[in-house]
C-alpha cells in the first residue's frame, strides 16, 4: 500500500509528534535557568508592568521641589523617603529607574521586531533565490555593517531632532543586516535538503516554500539571535541617550540618567550608579538567557 | 587567491560607494541644509543665494556627483567649528589619539583575553573557569560609559590615584590612558576570553592534540604551542565585530574621559551642529572599517585555504 512507504510514514510520525507551538514554548520556558529569569523579572519585567504601582513617586516630579535635591541613598546617610536618593532636580532615583525599564523594553521590542522582519525576509530571499538578488542584498548588508552605529546616530541627530524615531532607525539599520546574514546562511543549507526539492516538485511556489518549509526550520536560530540581541540593543540605546542623541529629557531612560549623573560624579555618585546597575543586570540577564537558549536550541551558532 | 582578493576588493568598493550614497542621502533627505545653516527665519533672497552658492539648486544626481568627486579628491566639506582645516583635515588631525587608545585597549584585550580564555578551557568546570565565565559575561553586559564613570569616581575622585580626564603628556603617559583603555576594552576583553575558551575546548578535543600527547610532548607545550596556534585564529574571524564595537565605544569613552580623539570630536560636532564634520567622520570611519576588514579577510584566506576556494 502506498501509505506504507517510508516517506509517508515518516511524515505522519513527524506530524503526530508536532505539538502546538504554545505548549512547546511553555515546555522550554519551564526549564529556563532560575537565576537569569529571576534577575530579568526583578529588574525588568515586573517594574515595566507595574511601574506606576510600585514606584513610590512620579518619575518626572520632584516631591519636595528643588530643596529635596541630591539626597543620598538610605545606606549612605539618606532617609527612607528616597531609598536610592534623589537627582539634581529632586526627583526620586528609584522611581525613575523603575520607570526606565519600560523605555528599554519598548525600544528593544520594536527595534528587534522591525529589524527582524526586514532581515528575515531579505535573508530568505537572498538565500533561496541566490544569484544577482543575493549579491545585491549582501552588498547592502556589508554596507550597513560598515557604518558605525553611533556615528550614524550622531549624523541623524544633527539632521533630525534626537527622538524615539532616531533610536529605532539606528537600531534597525544595524540589526537587520545581522539577521539577514544569519538567515541567508541557514537558508542556503536548508535549501539543499530533499524535502525542499520534493515541495518544489509537488508544485509549491517560492514564497510558500520559504514561509512553510524553510522558515520553520530556522526559527531556533532566530530566537537565539533575538535573545542575544536584546542586551545589545539596550546597551546601544543607553549609549545613544547618554550622548544626547537618543531619547530626550525628561524621559526616564537609563542612559539619560547616567548622563545626568556624569556632571555630578564628584558630589552625587548615586545618580549615575543605580541606572547603570539596572542596565548591567538587564543585559547580563539577557546574555545568560541567550547563552542558555543557544546551548539548548542551536549549539552551532557562535555569537559574540 | 588572486581571484579571491579581487572579488573581495570589489565588494569593499561597492560597500564604500553605498556608504557615500547613504551619507549624502542623510544630508539631503532630512531637510533643506540651508535651514540648518541659516535658520528657519532667514530671508528668502539670502536663502536663494545660499542655495546657489552650495549648489543646492542643481538636480540631486548632479549634486551627488559633485559630492562624490570632491570626496574622491579628499575634500569632505567644511567644518563650521574649524573652518581653516577642512572637515577631512580635522578628522585626520584627531585620528592618531583614537588609534592610540584603540591600540592600547586591543592590546589589553589580547593580553588578558587570550591567557584567561586558555586557562579557563584547560581548567574546565573548576571555580576558576566558572568565575572567569561570569566575569566575561559581565564584561559584555556592562555599559562602558558607566564603567568609565564608576572607575573615575573610585580611582580619581575617591582614591586620587589617577587623573580624571584628558590625555596628559601623550604617548608615554600610562596614568592618563589606563582608565580610558579599560573602559573601551571591557567588551573586547570579555569577547576574546569567551571566544578563545570555546575554540580551545574544541581544539583540546581534536585528534592532532591527542597525537601530540601520545608522542609525549609536555602538557604545557601542547596547550600553549599546539592548541593556542589554532585557537587564536577564531577571534580573528570576529575582528569585524570587535573593530566595530571599538569604534562605537570610542565615542562614549572619549566623551567620558575628554580624550581628544575623533570620538570626542564626533560628540562635540553634534553639540555644535557641525554637520559636514560629522558626515566626514562617518565616511572616514566607514572607509577605515571596510579597508581593515578587507585586509583581515585576505589574511584569513591566506591562513585558512578553505576560505579562498569556497
Amino acid at each position: 500500500m502506498a501509505l506504507e512507504s517510508p516517506v509517508l510514514t515518516g511524515i505522519t510520525t513527524r506530524l503526530a509528534n508536532t505539538r502546538p507551538a504554545a505548549s512547546k514554548a511553555w515546555s522550554v520556558a519551564k526549564r529556563a535557568p532560575k537565576f537569569p529569569t529571576f534577575l530579568l523579572l526583578v529588574v525588568l519585567v515586573i517594574p515595566a508592568l507595574f511601574a506606576p504601582l510600585i514606584a513610590p513617586y512620579d518619575p518626572l516630579a520632584a516631591p519636595e521641589g528643588i530643596r529635596g535635591r541630591l539626597q543620598p541613598p538610605v545606606f549612605a546617610g539618606g532617609s527612607w523617603d528616597h531609598v536610592l536618593g534623589t537627582d539634581k532636580a529632586g526627583r526620586d532615583v528609584l522611581s525613575r529607574v523603575l520607570h526606565g525599564s519600560r523605555v528599554s523594553i519598548v525600544i528593544s521590542l520594536i527595534g528587534i521586531g522591525i529589524a527582524g522582519s526586514i532581515g528575515i525576509t531579505l535573508g530568505l530571499i537572498a538565500g533561496y533565490y541566490g544569484g544577482l538578488v543575493d549579491a545585491a542584498i549582501m552588498r547592502l548588508v556589508d554596507t550597513s555593517l560598515s557604518i558605525p552605529p553611533v556615528l550614524l546616530a550622531l549624523a541623524l541627530a544633527t539632521a533630525l531632532e534626537p527622538s524615539f524615531r532616531t533610536v529605532i532607525l539606528v537600531v534597525g539599520a544595524l540589526l537587520w543586516s545581522i539577521y539577514c546574514r544569519q538567515v541567508r546562511g541557514d537558508t542556503l543549507a536548508v535549501r539543499e535538503q530533499d524535502y525542499i526539492a520534493r515541495a518544489r516538485v509537488s508544485g509549491a511556489g517560492g514564497v510558500r516554500i520559504m514561509v512553510k518549509h524553510i522558515l520553520p526550520n530556522i526559527t531556533n536560530t532566530i530566537i537565539v539571535l533575538a535573545t542575544l540581541q536584546v542586551g545589545f540593543v539596550i546597551l546601544l540605546e543607553a549609549g545613544l541617550s547618554f550622548l544626547g542623541v537618543g531619547l530626550s529629557r525628561p524621559t526616564p531612560a537609563w542612559g539619560l540618567m547616567v548622563a545626568d549623573g556624569r556632571e555630578l560624579i564628584v558630589r552625587a555618585w548615586w545618580v549615575a550608579l543605580f541606572p547603570g546597575l539596572a542596565i548591567l543586570f538587564t543585559v547580563f540577564g539577557f546574555n545568560l538567557l541567550g547563552d542558555w537558549l543557544r546551548d539548548r536550541l542551536d549549539p552551532k551558532l557562535r555569537q559574540l | 587567491m588572486q581571484r579571491y582578493i579581487i572579488i573581495r576588493f570589489g565588494q569593499g568598493v561597492i560597500a564604500l560607494w553605498l556608504v557615500t550614497v547613504i551619507v549624502f542621502g542623510i544630508s539631503r533627505g532630512t531637510g533643506d541644509p540651508s535651514d540648518i545653516f541659516l535658520g528657519i527665519d532667514a530671508r528668502q533672497e539670502d536663502r536663494e543665494a545660499a542655495r546657489v552658492r552650495w549648489g543646492l539648486d542643481k538636480p540631486i544626481v548632479e549634486q551627488y556627483g559633485i559630492y562624490l568627486g570632491k570626496a574622491l579628491r579628499g575634500d569632505l566639506g567644511q567644518s563650521l567649528k574649524f573652518p581653516e582645516l577642512g572637515a577631512a583635515g580635522v578628522v585626520f588631525k584627531r585620528l592618531p589619539a583614537t588609534l592610540y587608545l584603540a591600540g592600547v585597549s586591543l592590546a589589553l584585550a589580547i593580553g588578558i583575553g587570550i591567557p584567561l580564555g586558555v586557562l579557563s578551557a584547560v581548567k574546565r568546570d573548576t571555580i576558576f573557569d566558572s568565575s572567569s565565565k561570569v566575569l566575561a559575561l559581565l564584561g559584555q553586559s556592562v555599559p562602558n560609559f558607566w564603567l568609565g564613570l564608576m572607575m573615575m569616581w573610585l580611582f580619581a575622585v575617591q582614591l586620587g590615584w589617577l587623573p580624571t580626564s584628558g590625555r596628559g603628556d601623550g604617548y608615554g603617559d600610562v596614568k592618563h590612558v589606563i582608565m580610558p583603555a579599560i573602559t573601551l576594552g571591557s567588551f573586547q576583553i570579555a569577547a576574546i576570553t569567551r571566544l578563545v575558551r570555546s575554540s580551545m575546548l574544541e581544539t583540546l578535543d581534536s585528534e592532532y592534540v591527542k597525537l601530540a600527547r601520545i608522542k609525549g610532548i609536555s602538557e604545557r607545550k601542547v596547550i600553549w604551542k599546539h592548541c593556542l596556534r589554532n585557537a587564536a585564529l577564531t577571534p580573528l574571524t570576529y575582528f569585524g565585530v570587535i573593530a566595530a564595537i571599538t569604534l562605537t565605544g570610542s565615542v562614549t569613552t572619549e566623551t567620558v574621559f575628554s580624550w581628544p580623539g575623533t570620538g570626542l570630536l564626533a560628540f562635540q560636532s553634534v553639540v555644535a551642529r557641525d554637520f559636514e564634520l560629522i558626515q566626514a567622520l562617518v565616511l572616514v570611519f566607514s572607509s577605515l572599517f571596510i579597508l581593515s576588514s578587507f585586509f583581515i579577510d585576505v589574511l584569513y584566506a591566506y591562513l585558512d585555504p578553505r576560505i579562498r576556494y569556497n
